[in-house]
């Protein structure tokens, strides 16, 4: 009957489902088919996605695959945050990469606290030339306590100043030097009918550069150091108060405009509000240049787009040298990886590669090595390139972003706390208070 | 004709729909359960802190403001939805091949994805590019940059996007209604309005209550739509519960207090569904057609 064929086949779709979801479950156990990689497998290297950056790794890796007998690497690349909810969850899993891409900082010492990531101070007492060919201030960035837990592997990306020359010139405003300098800038492109400062606020990170900067020259680097270590009541330190009640007099005085709130930055707002003479300046990473150069690139090509560092700050304790952002990103080693042997000679060999360097250099990349200023100052964009790399040699000290250095959970709330500060419901006290009170 | 035992399905029919369930649902919301007792930053074992995150969740204003928000949002949306729901459906209800043609075209938002939606309005929206800006008095407004008026906007984006699919289930339910009713009533003297409040009306009476608790149930759950459209700005202007379990979750990665949160979800929207069907009779599921 025709029935009980329906009821036969039901039941064979149901097992096959049920066969279906079980291998599913299966995969992610610890047997995993293409995840883990064992003795003798691959060596999974993960990565930040970038359609600029990934073919130069991927190019990386393949040359040591046909150049080593220490095993076979292979590079996995992530959007920037699934990636981070996935490295947490896959760090400690069998599942776990073997060497992962990360910011440096306390970023990853929530890592190396949970004791996941292999000391790589060793590999650099091994290879003296190794650890002299980074800048020591950004291969600082993945040192804690004394120890290396992380080799530098993309370029730096300090935040920078930029500007719309025409729209400056047209209200005869001149680059600023001095927070006052920026106060009379902000004044005078107001009265010219322009937003002073394009800030793409539906994005707490880019208004978290101003108060960077901006505590950075009023209480020198010491201060945040203090609040990232946990010391006691460091958030109430009087520079912190000073800064905040400084930001919000600026927001205040129209610097930023009306829209900022809804302006985003990924989907081109900001930085196109710049480009096409909508705003003064705009605060922002080293790689707005390349995309300036990507999305506007008129606005580039005719020298419209000017970049200086942030201003100084009479009166302050900082270095106007210092600087703030993403010191590099970097390459770590994790301590339960399988493939140590083949990771731990990639690391010693292919980040310095002459062919490596070269490639992101062309790549618009300024990398964190010694003696490459010839050869940033031959590329097309020779001013520039050479610009980040001497502000970075130069630099008293180098801060990597507040978000990545906090603890994730302090991070965020500090995030939020700054959107409302930035949107007038929450005062500077009010700020320190609920920042001291976690 | 009297159903026998052996004419019935198995109860084997009942093991692939449990499996999932049980897999699924069930799994999930137990292990939730224990989470909200642990503390966990997503390395190593989760360990159990007591009552810890509930303290917390009770001491926490951000999470009471999030739930307030969420359940302004709930009536608004469903103020909203069900008036343009029902009356599209009905009219789409008709025959008539010019509703057949508009009701196609009524019914597009359904078919794109959730990330279409937001992005799309979010381009529409934007203060500096977006079409709004360009048009007389809506350019005066930043919709999404106005920490009062995003409310008012995501509702809208939110209606937009779930009208159609409500009115799919009225045009459904209207379609069902006998026609001898109408032409009796028309008999009577009935004109449109009262046969549409004495007939149409109490006859789709579950398709409403259906639909409410799809509306209720789903502003709980709302997230997607919001987190593309604003982040749950600008500040915490329209961060609702979820949001808030999201971002406590996975920026703050502090996934025991995340997991009270959705525990508070997950009461709440039971609660509602249950509340609904009961205060109104629908698990009763009395016929609507004495005698027909």
């Amino acid at each position: 009957m025709s029935s009980r064929r329906l009821t036969r086949s039901a039941w064979q779709a149901g097992a096959l489902l049920m066969a279906g979801t079980l291998v599913a479950c299966g995969s992610s156990g610890p047997s995993g088919g293409g995840g883990g990689g064992g003795d003798g497998g691959t060596g999974q290297v993960w990565a930040l996605e970038d359609g600029a950056l990934n073919p130069i790794e991927e190019a990386s890796i393949e040359r040591f695959n046909e150049g080593s007998d220490a095993g076979e690497l292979e590079l996995a690349t992530f959007g920037n945050d699934p990636y981070k909810q996935r490295l947490r969850v896959a760090i400690g899993s069998p599942n776990a990469p073997d060497l992962f891409f990360n910011w440096g900082g306390g970023n990853l010492k929530e890592y190396v606290d949970a004791g996941e990531v292999e000391d790589l101070t060793s590999l650099l007492d091994e290879n003296p030339e190794l650890r002299d060919a980074f800048l020591p201030s950004v291969l600082a960035g993945a040192e804690l306590d004394g120890k290396n837990y992380g080799l530098p592997m993309r370029g730096m990306q300090p935040v920078m100043m930029f500007y719309n020359d025409a729209v400056l010139e047209s209200a005869g405003v001149e680059v600023p030097e001095t927070w006052d300098d920026l106060l009379a800038a902000v004044d005078a492109l107001k009265a010219a009918g322009v937003t002073p400062i394009a800030l793409a606020g539906t994005q707490a990170w880019t208004e978290l550069m101003w108060i960077e900067y901006i505590l950075d020259r009023v209480g020198g680097p010491e201060v945040f150091q203090a609040i990232r270590d946990g010391e006691e009541g460091a958030w109430e330190d009087p520079a912190v108060l000073e800064a905040l009640t400084m930001l919000r007099e600026l927001i205040d005085r129209g610097a930023f405009g009306n829209d900022f709130a809804s302006v985003g930055y990924d989907v081109g707002g900001a930085s196109t509000i710049l480009a096409q003479g909508g705003a003064g300046f705009h605060l922002m990473g080293s790689w707005e240049y390349t995309n300036q150069l990507n999305d506007s690139p008129e606005f580039v090509e005719a020298g419209d787009l000017g970049w200086a560092t942030f201003p100084a700050i009479e009166g302050g304790e900082g270095d106007p040298s210092n600087l703030v952002g993403n010191v590099s990103n970097f390459y770590s080693l994790t301590s339960s990886s399988e493939n140590k042997e083949a990771a731990r000679e990639y690391l010693a060999t292919a980040l310095t590669d002459d062919e490596y360097i070269s490639d992101l250099i062309a790549a618009g990349d300024v990398p964190p090595v010694q003696g490459v200023r010839d050869q940033l100052a031959e590329t097309e964009n020779g001013d520039y390139a050479t610009f980040i790399y001497d502000a970075t040699v130069d630099a008293d000290n180098f801060q990597l972003s507040w978000d990545q250095d906090l603890p994730a959970d302090e991070a965020t709330e500090m995030l939020t706390q700054l959107e409302q500060l930035f949107l007038g419901n929450q005062t500077p006290q009010g700020f320190v208070d609920a920042m001291s009170a976690l | 004709m009297a159903v026998t035992r052996q004419d019935r399905p198995s109860g084997w029919y009942l093991a692939p729909a449990l499996t999932f369930f049980g897999a699924f649902a069930v799994l999930p919301m137990v292990l939730v359960v224990y989470l909200s007792f642990t503390s966990w930053d997503g390395f190593g074992t989760p360990e159990l802190s007591g009552v810890g995150n509930w303290e917390r969740l009770m001491d926490d204003g951000r999470a009471w403001d999030s739930l307030w928000l969420t359940l302004v949002f709930m009536v608004l949306t469903w103020l909203v939805q069900t008036p343009i729901a029902l009356l599209i459906g009905v009219w789409a209800a008709g025959r008539q091949r010019n509703r057949a043609v508009l009701s196609s075209l009524f019914f597009l938002p359904l078919l794109l994805s959730t990330a279409a939606i937001a992005l799309l309005w979010a381009a529409v929206l934007d203060p500096n590019f977006g079409v709004t800006q360009r048009l007389p008095f809506l350019g005066d407004f930043n919709f999404l940059g106005n920490t009062e008026l995003v409310v008012y906007t995501v509702v809208w984006v939110i209606s937009w996007q779930y009208v159609p699919f409500h009115t799919l289930l009225y045009q459904a339910a209207a379609r069902q209604v006998p026609q001898s009713l109408y032409e009796a009533a028309t008999l009577d003297g009935a004109g449109r309005y009262r046969q549409f409040f004495t007939i149409t009306l109490p006859l789709v009476k579950y398709t409403i209550i259906t639909s409410t608790v799809l509306m209720l149930v789903g502003s709980v759950t709302t997230f997607d739509t919001i987190l593309i459209l604003t982040g749950g700005g600008p500040g915490t202007a329209t961060r609702i519960l979820p949001l808030h379990m999201y971002i406590t979750g996975f920026s703050g990665y502090e996934f025991g207090y995340a997991s009270a949160v959705a525990v508070l979800l997950l009461l709440l929207g039971a609660g509602l569904s249950l509340a609904v069907t009961q205060a109104t009779g629908f698990r009763k599921m009395q016929s609507q057609q004495e005698g027909m």
